[in-house]
């Protein structure tokens, strides 16, 4: 369910690309450096990366400002200039304050988001994977059906779906459980598309017929041969639910009332809330480390598997 | 619907050179648990969404028929027409703007003249890992006088900037947070579709001698027409969507945002305040229909100037 603001779950990719040069763009990430706007190399200008950097300074200076502030006491939050040090470096006070305070509840958040990511993402890949499969690779009655629905279904608003959803679920008792969260979480229709774009061209239709005559199972020709062909496309499908659910704020919220389940997401906000309700306390280093905190995992992981998801969004944008 | 005239050359497109299985039933043993939850999450919400909009619920009689009266209250409701009008405002001013942020990094990155490519393109699409929370309660922080920025700014300079969370200004300050998390990610979609260019369309036009602007305009431009369309609706359907930015920032300004402030917060409202879900569930839908509206007629035009 695609709830937060713009764009943020890639969820609808409508299909105008040809799906035989978007399979082969997945599986060429290599080609990412090669080409750079014309044949021969043209010269640096350093005007332009000067005016290009306005672009990157904008992007970078909140993330420098939430680190540089992660280091300061809360008295020095709000004695000293915002974007440099100031007073002694408390990061880690701070970060043992936040992993310690109200009983160590920020740990709870995490080990939370973690739930959700692994069993709302995890089972959003497989079944996009197991989905994606079958629509490239099988011929099935109401196939084009299935195609209208999904395709169509995409670009219902999430928040439309949330009230009755949060209806339903509480009717049969699952509100305010984890299942509440992961449940929708399991449907990623971008995800369902890039894998079905993806299969056509990474599984050779010989191979499963190979396979088939030689009297292997479907199930056993989709672990053993499908599965391994499929690999990047499931990273880049993974990389983009995880981003989705880790950063998940309104079906949470409308979902969950005990603190005990929150996500992350929510316990920030819940911390932030304090200040402005009588009687609690301000904790705005926390907010402020507890931030930086919940973010890290994400920037490693994009940091880290850049090959896949630039090429996952290649095949997911569109030639025209 | 944004997205359903695309999708059926598409899936008529890989089959009929191949050879497949014969049509079974095979393959819904792996679309068929998708299919399941999808329609538990996806199908079962908007139908019984429906259901809702055409009841009431009433102090005497209970749960009631009433047809169409929760839309003709939507359609003649001043909270819900304002905070439609701010989206709207918020569409076409912040979606332009934060477009053509990305189509000029993507151009730049692209043009391979800058020093440092790669760290520019992975740099500005950072963001796009952030959290809206965090990202909101960031700029919040940023936006604050107490020990904000604009604060530090007013300080040292002995200056008093306008307050950004102040009612006038907090619409442009959102629309500040949504064009930093999503720049870099429209820009990498951007980027995508330039890098399939073929390589021979700029040499053709090197050896017509056509200059950078004249390549932009010729050949790039036209090349991610797509994307731009792409790019254009996501954007779209998020602007109307706008919830969790604002809704972040009104604990930081109670004041500037109210409850009605977008038509998905005051569907919240409506639903877990004001425990009308029959409304919310109305507003919820006509919402809906007109971002799909919007959306679709964006792509007929967008498309119909590509082809």
């Amino acid at each position: 369910m695609s709830t937060s603001a713009p764009a943020s779950t890639p969820s609808s990719r409508p299909g105008a690309t040809s799906t035989r040069t978007a399979g082969a763009r997945v599986r060429a990430p290599r080609r990412a450096g090669r080409r750079a706007g014309s044949g021969t190399a043209p010269r640096r200008s350093v005007v332009l990366t000067l005016l290009t950097g306005l672009v990157l300074v904008y992007s970078l200076l909140p993330l420098i400002w939430l680190a540089i502030n992660a280091t300061k006491t809360q008295a020095d939050l709000f004695g000293s200039f915002g974007l440099w040090f100031s007073g002694d470096f408390a990061l880690f006070t701070n970060i043992a304050d936040t992993l310690t305070y109200d009983g160590g509840i920020f740990g709870r958040w995490l080990l939370n988001t973690v739930l959700y990511v692994v069993l709302g993402a995890g089972g959003a890949t497989l079944l996009a994977v197991l989905g994606g499969y079958a629509l490239a690779k099988f011929d099935f009655p109401g196939k084009r059906a299935v195609f209208a629905v999904v395709i169509g279904a995409v670009a219902v608003p999430g928040t439309a779906l949330a009230v009755p959803t949060f209806l339903m679920f509480s009717e049969v008792g699952l509100t305010n459980t984890p299942w509440s969260v992961i449940i929708p979480s399991l449907i990623s229709p971008f995800g369902l598309y890039l894998m079905w774009v993806f299969a056509v061209d990474a599984i050779p239709d010989e191979l499963l017929e190979a396979a088939r005559i030689d009297g292997s199972g479907e199930l056993r020709t989709f672990v053993r041969i499908a599965l391994p062909l499929l690999g990047p496309g499931t990273v880049t499908v993974a990389l983009f639910t995880m981003v989705a659910t880790w950063n998940n704020y309104f079906l949470p919220l409308i979902m969950l009332k005990n603190p005990d389940w929150y996500p992350l997401t929510l316990g920030l906000d819940a911390w932030n809330d304090q200040a402005s309700t009588a009687g609690g306390e301000a904790v705005f280093d926390l907010v402020i480390t507890g931030s930086l905190l919940s973010i890290v995992p994400l920037i490693i992981a994009f940091l880290l598997l850049q090959r896949f998801w630039q090429s996952g969004l290649a095949a997911g944008s569109v030639k025209g | 619907m944004t997205t359903s005239a695309a999708p059926a050359p598409v899936a008529a497109r890989p089959s009929p050179r191949r050879s497949r299985p014969r049509r079974s039933w095979t393959g819904w043993a792996f679309i068929g648990p998708f299919m399941a939850v999808f329609a538990l999450v996806f199908l079962a919400p908007i139908a019984y969404s429906v259901y809702l909009s055409l009841f009431q619920d009433r102090l005497i009689g209970g749960n009631t028929f009433v047809g169409l009266d929760n839309y003709v209250r939507a359609l003649t409701d001043a909270q819900f027409w304002s905070g439609l009008g701010r989206v709207s405002l918020f569409l076409v001013v912040q979606v332009p703007v934060m477009l053509f942020l990305a189509l000029l990094a993507a151009l730049a990155v692209d043009s391979g003249r800058l020093y440092g490519r790669d760290f520019f393109r992975i740099s500005i699409f950072l963001p796009y890992a952030v959290p809206a929370v965090v990202a909101s309660l960031m700029w919040g922080f940023m936006y604050g006088t107490r020990f904000g920025l604009v604060g530090n700014v007013n300080d040292a300079l002995g200056v008093s900037l306008p307050d950004p969370l102040s009612p006038d200004l907090v619409l442009a300050s959102i629309g500040n947070i949504v064009t930093w998390e999503f720049v870099g990610y429209n820009m990498l979609i951007f980027y995508s579709a330039l890098r399939v260019v073929p390589i021979s369309l700029y040499e053709a036009a090197e050896i017509d001698g056509a200059g950078q602007l004249r390549t932009i305009t010729a050949i790039k431009l036209p090349a991610i027409r797509g994307a731009m369309v792409i790019a254009t609706i996501f954007s779209i359907i998020g602007s109307f969507q706008l919830f969790n930015e604002p809704s972040i920032l009104q604990k930081l300004a109670p004041n500037a945002i109210t409850s009605d402030f977008t038509p998905n917060l005051f569907t919240y409202s409506l639903a877990f305040a004001g425990q009308q879900h029959n409304y919310a569930a109305t507003v919820a839908i006509v919402m809906g229909l007109i971002t799909m509206v919007v959306a679709y007629t964006v792509q007929l035009r967008g498309m119909r100037k590509g082809a």
